[in-house]
């Protein structure tokens, strides 16, 4: 009995907040849109019974998102956002990480404190921050026409690359930590070995380093990667129209175009996409775990 | 193990560089006297003063307490008592989902999150405002909080309890008088980890929310839509001196609390 009030509390609260919510986003998907408060037609009822409600399914906004091109190109462009940042995060996080592991060991509290707090500091500001350096008129402009490596101020705002360098940015602190944590157990005398036995520093790096820090990698890549899919803050600041991603086709199609059933058919397929990346990821935490043990 | 090679030089000075030159030139610009953000014209603290006129921001700014305030105190106990059932709790009927639920908002994209909580609000004929929001929030962080919970209940002596059990505590003294202190630090960080993140949202109280409440960020998203701004520079830097310092404070009290928690143990060991 004491079990259950235990349980109970948490358990209802997710069925009615998270999963019931969400059984209505598929619901809504499976409607058609209707001029008015709220904007849908419930097609279906249960009253008829579990096969009458089958049999009446239609995914007309499934198929409409395939006919349109916008929601392909979105979905390819997210994908292709997505997977370059997390590249280019992977490039700009290593080597802190890796350089973190290899400072006297008092100063790696602090260093770590450093790499924490810009990820408490409010995820809106650190994007706006961008916004001043990256305009036409910015600091960075600014300092390149001052020291004559350009003549012309370069166009990075509203462009894919200033959503690139938003994502590096804000979830660089994602990419750090699980590679600094994964090289942190690595032990040196494997390196000094690897040297022994004839190897240069760079092929000890990239033969014993590198890959006893593979799970640090993968799960910096996924923590990555599967926000910077359904992004929304980045691209509606620092990208341009033609940047498109689906969560910003998903606000819009909401907000300005208040096609409810549509955004829930967007919704409904973004979050098939990342089922598989989640997996993975799930698959090689449980690896990293028994590894341990 | 201390080799600071040229290379490690380099690129911790180039990696921290990157990570705070945006936010040090932000503070430096929001004590520009000119209105153009990018033209230095003297320094000035004239843009704290319009803000703290500002009646939308500083409205704004106690919706956004209030609601981080309600929802990561809820979200602790329900994430708390979440932890202690993964943990703890055994086998029951409904376990896997009751997991896949805890870890799947973890996961979850913000805006489908919020497209849910909103249909449901209007399903159920629930005026949206503040309460809406700090609903929402609960839900999301209540799963930050049983993760960070967990990870300290997990490595808990569990013999501990057991002999409170044994010296005659009912289970609930037992969880009072020994659990509870024991993975307080856990709690407390969960607690500071709802908090933050119930401040920091924009997407899903963007779309939880009704026009009585507007909350800080959806303030700032909205003027910072239409350019930078030296108020919204003086926002920030508002902002992030609070986290600093926060942040700063909890560091040096955990590791004082350590430090102690040393000595204790080595003097208990001398005696």
């Amino acid at each position: 009995m004491r079990r259950f009030l235990l349980i109970a509390p948490p358990y209802a609260w997710l069925l009615l907040l998270f999963l019931t919510p969400f059984a209505i986003v598929v619901k809504i998907s499976l409607s058609d849109i209707a001029l008015a408060i709220p904007p849908y037609v419930p097609k279906f009822s249960w009253d008829e019974g579990i096969w009458a409600y089958l049999n009446q399914l239609d995914f007309e906004n499934f198929i409409f998102l395939t006919e349109d091109n916008l929601y392909w190109k979105a979905y390819l462009s997210s994908f292709k956002i997505a997977a370059i940042s997390t590249a280019l995060t992977l490039l700009v996080g290593y080597p802190i990480a890796y350089g973190m592991t290899r400072v006297p060991s008092e100063w790696r509290p602090t260093l770590m404190m450093l790499v924490i707090l810009p990820f408490w500091t409010s995820f809106l500001i650190r994007v706006y921050a961008w916004m001043g350096i990256l305009s036409n008129e910015g600091y960075l402009n600014q300092l390149l026409l001052w020291t004559g490596i350009i003549d012309t101020p370069l166009t990075i705002l509203n462009t894919n690359t200033a959503v690139y360098i938003g994502i590096v940015y804000t979830y660089l602190p994602f990419m750090i930590l699980p590679i600094y944590s994964a090289l942190e157990r690595l032990d040196d005398s494997l390196i000094e070995a690897a040297e022994d036995l004839g190897c240069s520093r760079l092929t000890a790096f990239w033969l014993v380093t590198i890959p006893l820090s593979k799970t640090g990698i993968i799960a910096g890549c996924f923590l990555v990667f599967i926000p910077a899919l359904g992004e929304f803050v980045i691209p509606s600041l620092l990208g341009g129209s033609n940047s498109l991603m689906i969560g910003k086709v998903l606000w819009e199609e909401f907000f300005s175009n208040r096609d409810w059933p549509v955004a829930s058919a967007v919704a409904v397929i973004l979050l098939l996409l990342l089922v598989i990346p989640i997996v993975l990821f799930q698959r090689n935490q449980q690896n990293q775990q028994e590894a341990e043990q | 193990m201390n080799k600071t090679s040229w290379f490690n030089v380099v690129s911790l000075t180039l990696g921290f560089a990157f990570l705070y030159i945006p936010m040090i030139i932000l503070i430096i610009f929001s004590f520009n006297e000119s209105k153009l953000v990018t033209v230095w014209a003297g320094f000035s603290t004239k843009w704290y003063g319009e803000l703290m006129q500002n009646e939308a921001f500083l409205n704004a700014a106690w919706v956004t307490i209030k609601v981080a305030v309600f929802s990561s105190t809820l979200a602790t106990v329900l994430g708390t008592m979440a932890a202690y059932v993964m943990v703890r709790g055994g086998r029951f009927r409904g376990r896997t989902l009751f997991s896949g639920m805890i870890y799947a908002p973890l996961v979850m994209p913000e805006v489908i999150t919020g497209l849910s909580l909103l249909l449901l609000f209007i399903g159920i004929g629930l005026d949206r405002g503040v309460l809406t929001i700090v609903l929402a929030h609960t839900t999301f962080s209540m799963c930050y909080v049983s993760v960070v919970v967990s990870s300290r209940l997990v490595t808990f002596d569990r013999s501990l309890e057991e002999a409170a059990l044994d010296l005659g505590c009912s289970p609930a003294q037992a969880f009072r008088l020994v659990t509870l202190p024991i993975i307080a630090p856990a709690v407390i960080s969960g607690w500071l980890l709802a908090f933050t993140l119930s401040l920091d949202d924009l997407v899903i109280a963007s779309f939880t929310t009704g026009p009585s409440a507007t909350t800080l960020p959806i303030k700032i998203f909205s003027a910072v839509r239409l350019g930078v701004s030296p108020e919204i520079n003086a926002l920030s830097t508002i902002m992030i001196a609070i986290v600093t310092f926060g942040v700063i404070t909890t560091s040096l009290v955990t590791k004082h609390q350590m430090v102690r928690q040393k000595r204790e143990e080595q003097e208990a060991v001398r005696s």
